[in-house]
């Protein structure tokens, strides 16, 4: 039986900003297939864990679906081309982060021919082997997330719907278009997780999602409980430790997971696609890609091929109305991360495409800290950002990390309020590196 | 197509803030009190105040020259400001050389040798005026009586050496002898005001150290409004406690730097030497505030006690 309410106040976390959301550009804008592109560049490393070994040689004729990376690692995800044609390198290509990955090239044979899948019964097994991860953006394979381990009772299935990104609207046009597949997935991971109860989280700038599950939930027939949680419309809301938080009022402990606090928490992207392997028997070889920025000609949620270079889906969105492309982040403005190239691909993580031009781009050079004390009343991990900062400005990690830098989420929440506009997050995040490098090294 | 900038996010930031603002905030919210300080105290103030505000200008100019900094636009509004606040806790007696040497101390002494805006420990307006209390006496308790330049005694000294009180609408109206810019409490209020909708301020400080002279007033059996609307406070808990430079940072940290400004003052209005302790509890708890920093940091999300460096 389905028992569902909803409930009129809004749940959250203490701290926090309030941003300008944007998502007005592309919220009404239904889900449409990006063409399909010429070539995809595929790395093998677009998840949390072990890079990929090839498969496949140069010259290969490959289908769409069939799987081209695999690794023997439990910590991993499998590879699949996401189109059908030839192989035409396996060779270093640049990523959005940056830096280069083992990569496999294939140019289309303009069929998309797909794979005959074979439909496993093994819902555990068919994820992993469909390479499913974390579509919010961190990419952890799902099959890990969902195998927790035996002494971790798990009590909640939490369904992280906030989408608290600014300018982002995938997840928003998947819980409003594929509604019965996102609640297909949620029932098959609970089923797995042996849990009774789940809760959908969704930030209450979403009403006609909740109201769209309302109306759809009431048709739909699952063993769990599912509760609809509104949460208030506050960044970073999304931030796992902080849905925990708002929802069940548990905090996962320093350094700790989820699991600790009997809560796995998924994204519904990625219950969406769980229902859909499971169904078609097709991996992951595709992903809605919310393309928008102020400036964009036309702002899109596309369905993209894993693999389609940016520079393409900028095109079909018409490029920029006025100036010229100076700076595109692959994910949020806030968590997202600045792209070198235009011929970087989209990967299994990326939930948007946000292009700005000049003026958007240049941010105010950075002041000195008037201790005004705005980053420590938003911090979301109730930490000091203005003293970790000048810690590791000064190099000086030991203390980093006293005053708690690894308890960093890295939401960049400080940077944001920040009246001397200094660059919090990124101190801190150096800070992270320098104290797991020293770490490593010892 | 153009090279693209890589930089690191938040690739947003808020636009509604920035240092200027907030140096622009405090100097609209003490427009009411300027008014009627030069209301009450008329030419007098007047030079006093120009002479703080604009010899702070030039101390300030002079000294980012010498550090071979930039001058920017903060740099000028916070020394106005600076300059403004000290005039603010003098009396009008004051001759502008006494100012120029407030100043000299708060801006070049408090402020640049610690490093600029920023790094100063002590509030610069207090410590100028500590100063000058300290170098010139007679001229820092010289009080003159509003609408008329006759010397007179503070409310608070009147109390303290004849045990003369004075009643409720003359405080709140600020009709009476005391330093320019803290004698009218609507005035400095309704700037406490504004500065609370802008957000400005940190409540936590000015709350807790209102709400520690009030219940030190209970315990001491003495008139709570007067000591409430008397000598600085309110300028004080609103104005200068509330400095972001010279107070804590953590919420534990705040609550107790406000108790800790109540609790001296109090101690020095009922037995100290001076009739006021506003400033130098002020100045006591700057000297304290990286150590509420350190020990009063709060707890860290996901742990279950305190952390402390």
């Amino acid at each position: 039986m389905l028992k569902f309410t909803v409930m009129f106040w809004e749940k959250t976390f203490t701290g926090g900003i309030h941003p300008d959301y944007s998502k007005e550009l592309s919220s009404g804008k239904p889900i449409e297939n990006a063409p399909l592109p010429r070539s995809v560049t595929i790395p093998l490393i677009m998840h949390t864990g072990a890079i990929c070994d090839p498969l496949v040689k140069p010259g290969d004729l490959v289908k769409a679906g069939q799987k081209i990376g695999e690794s023997s690692k439990y910590i991993s995800a499998a590879v699949h081309a996401s189109i059908s044609g030839t192989v035409k390198a396996i060779e270093p290509r640049l990523c959005f982060t940056g830096a280069l990955a083992l990569s496999v090239v294939i140019e289309s044979d303009g069929k998309n021919e797909a794979i005959m899948p074979a439909i496993e019964p093994d819902v555990l097994k068919a994820i992993k082997e469909a390479g499913i991860v974390g579509m919010g953006g961190a990419a952890f394979p799902t099959h890990v997330k969902l195998s927790p381990p035996k002494d971790k009772p798990i009590e909640y299935l939490l369904i992280n719907g906030a989408e608290c990104e600014p300018f982002l609207t995938c997840d928003h046009r998947i819980m409003l278009e594929e509604t019965e597949l996102v609640l297909e997935g949620i029932s098959l991971a609970a089923k797995l997780l042996k849990v009774e109860k789940v809760f959908i989280g969704i930030e209450g700038n979403k009403q006609d999602v909740i109201d769209n599950f309302k109306l759809q939930t009431s048709n739909f027939k699952t063993d769990h409980k599912l509760q609809i949680v509104k949460l208030e419309t506050k960044y970073p809301q999304g931030g796992e430790k902080q849905l925990i938080k708002a929802i069940t009022g548990r905090e996962v402990p320093s350094g700790g997971l989820p699991y600790e606090v009997g809560v796995v928490v998924l994204n519904v992207g990625t219950c969406a696609q769980i229902a859909k392997t499971l169904h078609t028997g097709m991996p992951l070889i595709e992903r809605v890609v919310t393309v928008t920025g102020k400036y964009l000609k036309e702002p899109k949620n596309l369905r993209v091929k894993i693999g389609t270079s940016f520079k393409e889906l900028i095109e079909f969105c018409g490029g920029v109305t006025q100036g010229e492309i100076k700076k595109v982040i692959s994910g949020g403005p806030m968590m997202g991360i600045a792209v070198p190239s235009l011929d970087v691909p989209v990967v299994k993580g990326t939930s948007g495409i946000l292009v700005m031009i000049e003026e958007e781009a240049r941010l105010p050079e950075p002041e000195y800290c008037l201790r005004c004390g705005k980053c420590v009343d938003i911090c979301p991990q109730y930490l000091l950002p203005n003293y970790l900062a000048d810690y590791s400005e000064k190099e000086k990690f030991e203390k980093c990390e006293k005053f708690g830098a690894l308890d960093c989420i890295e939401c960049g929440a400080c940077s944001y309020v920040c009246a001397s506009k200094r660059n919090l997050a990124q101190l801190i995040k150096l800070a992270k590196a320098e104290i797991i490098k020293q770490r490593i090294t010892k | 197509m153009s090279e693209l900038i890589v930089s690191p996010g938040p690739h947003i930031k808020n636009k509604a803030d920035s240092v200027g603002f907030e140096m622009r905030d405090v100097n609209l919210a003490l427009i009411p009190a300027l008014g009627m300080g030069l209301y009450y105290f008329g030419v007098n103030a007047l030079v006093v105040i120009l002479s703080g505000i604009i010899s702070a200008l030039v101390f300030e100019v002079i000294m980012v020259r010498i550090r071979k900094r930039k001058l920017q636009r903060q740099d000028l509004g916070s020394a106005g400001l600076t300059g403004l606040l000290l005039a603010f806790c003098v009396s009008s007696a004051t001759p502008w050389w006494a100012m120029a040497g407030g100043t000299f101390i708060a801006i070049v002494v408090a402020k640049h040798a610690f490093g600029g805006l920023g790094f100063n420990i002590f509030n610069p307006a207090l410590l100028g005026r500590a100063f000058m209390l300290a170098s010139w006496p007679v001229i820092m308790t010289t009080w003159l009586k509003p609408l008329d330049a006759i010397t007179t005694a503070t409310p608070l000294g009147l109390l303290k050496e004849k045990a003369i009180s004075t009643d409720l609408l003359t405080m709140l109206t600020g009709n009476h002898a005391g330093s320019i810019g803290e004698t009218c409490a609507i005035a400095l209020l309704i700037g406490a005001l504004y500065l609370i909708w802008r957000r400005t301020i940190d409540l936590r400080i000015s709350l807790s150290y209102i709400a520690t002279v009030v219940v030190m007033a209970l315990i001491f059996r003495q008139d709570v409004t007067f000591h409430l609307l008397a000598g600085g406070l309110i300028l004080g808990a609103f104005y200068m406690a509330t400095d972001p430079v010279t107070s804590p940072v953590t919420k534990p940290g705040r609550w107790v730097f406000g108790f800790g400004c109540g609790f001296i003052t109090m101690i020095i209005r009922l037995y100290g030497g001076y009739p006021e302790g506003v400033c130098y509890s002020i100045l006591i708890m700057n000297a304290v505030t990286p150590l509420l920093d350190r020990y009063l940091q709060g707890r860290i999300f996901g742990r279950k006690i305190w952390n402390t460096v």
